[in-house]
């Protein structure tokens, strides 16, 4: 579903993503850690083309993808992406939310957006909420529409960017959930998270970034229990402390 | 007291319709320059050099000549390449003038919209002239109101320069009523509350709305 190869970034003369290759099978859960600006969210984001990589090839479901060639509106249709601040639109309720991309980019019938849109609120638990607008929702409430905002557009795969950082804790539950029976159903999901009992139990491999490299990837039973990487021990008792 | 009341009463007829002059070459210009505005505070967030150098000069020369220069300079400008009625030209006028400054108020309120508004709205499929218009602009629309109505309540005092055209607005009328009748101090203090009741009509309804919108959109939180 996703293959980048050689995939290198810069931010001026910042090196953020050095030779990065990175591929995901169709219907399987990637997470991706490593510390703050080791190029997680950078390499997330050349996923859906919100950043554009300077060298290196980005195939999209089979596509190598040229973002001067090719339409990246339609490629995005396919690649949903859920963000760790929510960016509801404030102006919006939240079936208003969920409606907007399918009536304006997919033209679809105002009737079958909103009922696609009924069905994905009551997935993520918040059918009595369609009416209200983002600021009366608690974060998890936001992301869980956030989520079914992305899924409006039947994307092929999905990408999570710290989805649970800005939640208070007891939130973060909620929105796992709905991650999990996501990829329960066979959504193709590239996770950005500090999560590590989620990335344990529902990541078929982890990717462990440091300083703009992939340094170590492979099963999660494998990434926590024998990682072969100094640095990957180094972050791993960090986090897991 | 009294000298007042009489110059008051016996223009009256003449000051209301004055009034409605003024109310239309305000709203004429205030609606051209918003376009105007609209227009150059794209300029300036298109990336497009030259695009930003066009909008950043005229920003410059608009705030750095007094309105009274421009509006002559235009008026006998514009009245060169088309014939249009005092009451156009001056509007026109009006509207290139108010133009720079509601053009620095678009930009700042489309600035101020958090970037993860165009990202999610991109992500999502949406062409950058999409999400302007159905993620961006309404929320910087409603951020630009306060803004907004103040420039409006300037440009409500400036059109009295249009006076200097032979527009008969208010300050117009002032003038001619005062040379006739020899008591400017009297004139000119009824044409002031003329302005006055305006400019406070006008500053209620800006709350009004500001406060309406507010709850439509229940706040501006994310
Ligand atoms: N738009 C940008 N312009 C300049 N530098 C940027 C930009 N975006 C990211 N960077 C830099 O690129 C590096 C990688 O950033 P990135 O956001 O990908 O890291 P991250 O792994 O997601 O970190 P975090 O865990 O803090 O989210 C950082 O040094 C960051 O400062
Ligand atoms: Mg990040």
């Amino acid at each position: 579903m996703i293959k980048i190869k050689g995939l290198n970034k810069y931010f001026g003369s910042l090196h953020v993503l050095k030779d990065v290759d990175f591929a995901v099978d169709k219907s399987k859960v990637v997470v991706l850690i490593g510390a703050s600006g080791s190029g997680k969210s950078t390499l997330l984001r050349c996923i859906n083309f919100l950043e554009l990589n300077d060298s290196g090839r980005v195939e999209i479901m089979g596509k190598n993808i040229d973002p001067k060639k090719d339409d990246l509106n339609k490629i995005r249709q396919d690649v949903g992406m859920v963000f760790q601040h929510f960016n509801l639109f404030p102006h919006k309720t939240v079936l208003e939310n969920v409606i907007e991309a399918p009536i304006f980019v997919k033209k679809m019938p105002r009737q079958e957006a909103m009922e696609t849109a009924s069905y994905l609120l009551e997935k993520v638990g918040l059918s009595d909420k369609a009416g209200v607008y983002p600021c009366q929702l608690s974060g998890g409430q936001k992301q869980r529409v956030a989520i079914a905002r992305a899924l409006a557009m039947n994307p092929k795969i999905m990408l999570f960017d710290e989805p649970t950082s800005a939640l208070d804790p007891e939130l973060v539950g909620e929105v796992l959930l709905v991650m999990k029976e996501l990829a329960g159903e066979g959504m193709t999901m590239v996770v950005v998270t500090h999560e590590m009992g989620f990335a344990k139990e529902v990541a078929d491999r982890v990717f462990f970034m440091d300083d703009g490299r992939i340094v170590e990837e492979g099963p999660p039973c494998e990434i926590f229990n024998n990682p072969r990487h100094e640095r990957t021990r180094e972050f791993l008792a960090q986090v897991l402390n | 007291m009294t000298a007042i009341y009489e110059i008051f009463m016996e223009n009256a007829a003449a000051f209301m319709q004055a009034t409605t002059v003024t109310l239309k070459l305000t709203f004429v210009s205030l609606l051209l320059a918003m376009l105007i505005g609209l227009v150059f505070a794209f300029f300036k967030i298109s990336g497009n050099r030259v695009l930003y150098g066009i909008a950043q000069l005229y920003i410059t020369v608009i705030r750095g000549t007094p309105l009274i220069v421009q509006l002559m300079f235009l008026y006998f400008g514009i009245i060169k390449i088309v014939v249009l009625p005092a009451f156009w030209a001056g509007s026109l006028a009006l509207a290139i003038h108010a133009g720079a400054y509601i053009a620095e108020i678009f930009r700042g309120a489309i600035q101020s919209i958090d970037r993860g508004q165009m990202e999610a709205a991109r992500s999502l499929g949406m062409s950058y002239p999409l999400a302007m218009r159905r993620i961006i602009l309404p929320q910087a629309f409603k951020r630009a109101i306060p803004p907004l109505g103040n420039q409006f309540i300037i440009g409500l005092k400036d059109s009295s320069l249009v006076a200097y055209l032979g527009v008969a607005e208010i300050y117009g009328t002032a003038l001619y009523a005062q040379a006739e009748n020899f008591q400017p101090f009297e004139t000119y203090l009824v044409a002031g509350f003329y302005y006055l009741v305006l400019v406070i009509i006008f500053t209620f309804l800006v709350n009004k709305l500001e406060l309406k919108l507010n709850v439509e959109n229940g706040g501006d939180a994310k």
